[in-house]
């Protein structure tokens, strides 16, 4: 199992918390953490991180508690990208992507190549020269996408690969978020492990073989989109009165408000 | 600003700062041809008095003043450049944010205490007040970092005003010091007050090339490190970098160099916020080539400036300090003016 979280719990702030969770993403799979906000998203991936210190549980990749491995050789199989990023330098895009590669101890020809192509994953060639700060907040996203491709880009010896992202389609454009879809469906199939956040939940169905649903800092669901997407986890999570229809595209269930 | 290639400013740098040294052997009250210098140096049989008088002027006035200047420029911008790094921001300037003052409080700290506590009436020795300098730029670097500093980045208020708070700590003890400072502790206290090099000595070339030589050691075995910094302290974190032992070797590295030169010539403001801005509109901000460039620039400008103010009102003296915030203070505007996190209510 690439990742899995066994009865984690971790104290997030004095009125919310993590309590028993349990997760498994295997190799290839993608799971879709979703909830309403405050539900604790963002602290199950800082927790997944080593950024929030566990009160209970324990969190392993391949096999191994996070806490165990050393810092470089977990950077090389796990790449994260946070919610907002905060750079303030004017690097250029091809610099940004290129940070990604920092872990590893390839050479410069073969890191030019892999940058090349994880732009192109995420439709930002034309963008290579400029510099990160002037660009929109859908670029920058793309290309902070791009930085973390980069340096999951190829398996190395260890271990599976695994790629978190917190809500990397915040800012993207409806054909922006079809290209996430398709880098999910890339690193998926090379047997990447796949978690993350989401917000749109017809988004979660369609990329997902897995969803977490959080409420309150517990586990309210898992289990697969057909499972988990129900009108009475929308009522009782969401606190929406919705329809759960099929997907009259992919014949996945679709959430209509 | 369309970048040039680091190669070609980093050579064209290598190629200048030894002009200019050259140039300022040879300027002053009295102007020794640049051709002379060689000859002066090299010949000691010649006992003519002009000669005699000629190479001790820059055997032992201009070349260790012209050698200091070059060390502690080089350290001021370095230390500018990973201070600029550890706290994501370009204002961050060894002066702005209270370094230079912790450590001008903790030598005079030394220098008073010191002399009482060992009941001795002898000044101590610049070692000992090295130490307290290093220890108060420590002191306040760590200080600031943690009020100012948060996951996300740095908050450029929080940080300019911790930088207010403790030059007005380290200015208040000053005062207190020099209330029970004898006559000789009180001119040694207020060399640190105003950046000056006319204190250069053979001692103090040897002590700040030391701190230098460590300086440009370590710092670039964490340009990548920096680099990361600059995407987010987690980010860094995320690419498998041992963030808080860098964090520490950064804020020791920062505070030795910037001690030491407080202590052999006071206070230069603004050196490490001018160069590193001008350097990264050149060349980017990539701290694999913006250290190295930073330490040949930062060299120049030192020398430069301490040029100028020797000779502007020769054959008095301004402190080579004021020239440099002459020069750096309109460059802390625009940047103030600039700063993005200065006008994002969130980041208040």
């Amino acid at each position: 199992m690439t990742l899995k979280l066994h009865s984690v719990s971790a104290v997030i702030s004095s009125d919310i918390s993590l309590i028993d969770i349990e997760l498994e993403v295997e190799a290839g799979g993608v799971t879709a953490v979703i909830g309403p906000n405050g539900a604790g998203k963002t602290s199950l991936l800082r927790a997944i991180c080593s950024d929030l210190i566990l009160s209970g549980g324990v969190i392993k990749l391949n096999d191994k508690a996070t806490s165990q491995w050393d810092a470089q050789s977990k950077a090389k199989l796990l790449a994260i990208l946070p919610q907002r990023s905060s750079l303030e330098f004017p690097f250029t895009v091809v610099e940004v992507v290129t940070m990604g590669r920092i872990p590893h101890s390839t050479s410069n020809i073969q890191n030019r190549d892999i940058v090349n192509k994880a732009l192109a994953l995420v439709d930002c060639n034309h963008l290579a020269a400029r510099s990160f700060i002037n660009l929109s907040g859908g670029e920058k996203q793309r290309v902070q996408l791009a930085r973390v491709a980069a340096q999951v880009w190829d398996a190395v010896d260890g271990g599976e690969r695994c790629l978190i992202l917190d809500e990397p389609t915040a800012s993207l454009d409806l054909a922006h978020q079809e290209m996430v879809v398709r880098m999910f469906e890339f690193f998926a199939a090379q047997g990447v492990a796949i978690l993350v956040v989401l917000h749109d939940l017809n988004l979660a169905a369609k990329c997902a073989n897995q969803i977490l649903v959080l409420k309150d800092g517990h586990s309210a669901a898992i289990g697969t989109p057909e499972a988990v997407l129900t009108e009475a986890m929308l009522k009782e999570v969401f606190s929406i009165s919705a329809k759960v229809i099929s997907n009259p595209v992919n014949g996945k269930p679709m959430v209509v408000t | 600003m369309e970048r040039i290639n680091h190669r070609s400013v980093m050579l064209f740098l290598l190629c200048v700062l030894p002009l200019i040294m050259l140039v300022y052997l040879s300027v002053g009250p009295s102007w020794i041809v640049p051709w002379r210098l060689f000859s002066l140096l090299g010949d000691n049989a010649n006992i003519e008095p002009t000669v005699i008088r000629e190479a001790t002027i820059v055997s032992a006035i201009r070349l260790p003043r012209v050698l200091m200047a070059a060390f502690v420029g080089a350290c001021l911008a370095c230390c500018g450049a990973a201070m600029q790094g550890l706290f994501r921001n370009p204002l961050a300037d060894p002066s702005l944010i209270g370094v230079s003052s912790g450590a001008s409080a903790g030598a005079s700290f030394v220098i008073v205490f010191g002399a009482v506590w060992l009941d001795s009436s002898q000044v101590l020795g610049l070692s000992m007040v090295s130490i307290g300098a290093v220890a108060g730029a420590v002191v306040a670097v760590f200080l600031v970092y943690k009020l100012a500093t948060d996951g996300y980045g740095t908050s450029v208020i929080t940080m300019l005003l911790s930088g207010v708070a403790i030059s007005a700590v380290a200015s208040a003890l000053n005062s207190m010091f020099s209330y029970f400072a004898d006559s000789e502790m009180l001119r040694r206290i207020n060399v640190w007050e105003m950046g000056n090099l006319d204190g250069a000595n053979w001692e103090r070339v040897a002590m700040i090339a030391v701190v230098a030589a460590v300086l440009l050691w370590r710092l670039p075995k964490h340009a990548l490190a920096l680099n990361a910094f600059l995407l987010g302290e987690s980010e860094a974190r995320y690419l498998g970098i041992n963030v808080d032992w860098v964090k520490k070797e950064l804020v020791l590295l920062t505070a030795l160099a910037v001690g030491i030169s407080v202590v052999i010539s006071g206070n230069i403001a603004f050196v490490g916020l001018v160069v590193p801005h001008i350097l990264r509109g050149f060349i980017g901000p990539d701290h694999r080539y913006l250290l190295p460039s930073c330490a040949l620039a930062g060299a120049m400008l030192l020398i430069v400036a301490d040029m100028i103010a020797r000779t502007v009102i020769a054959p008095a003296e301004l402190p080579a300090g004021i020239l440099t915030s002459l020069v750096g203070a309109p460059v802390f505007f625009y940047l103030l003016v600039k700063s993005k996190s200065l006008n994002n209510p969130e980041r208040l």
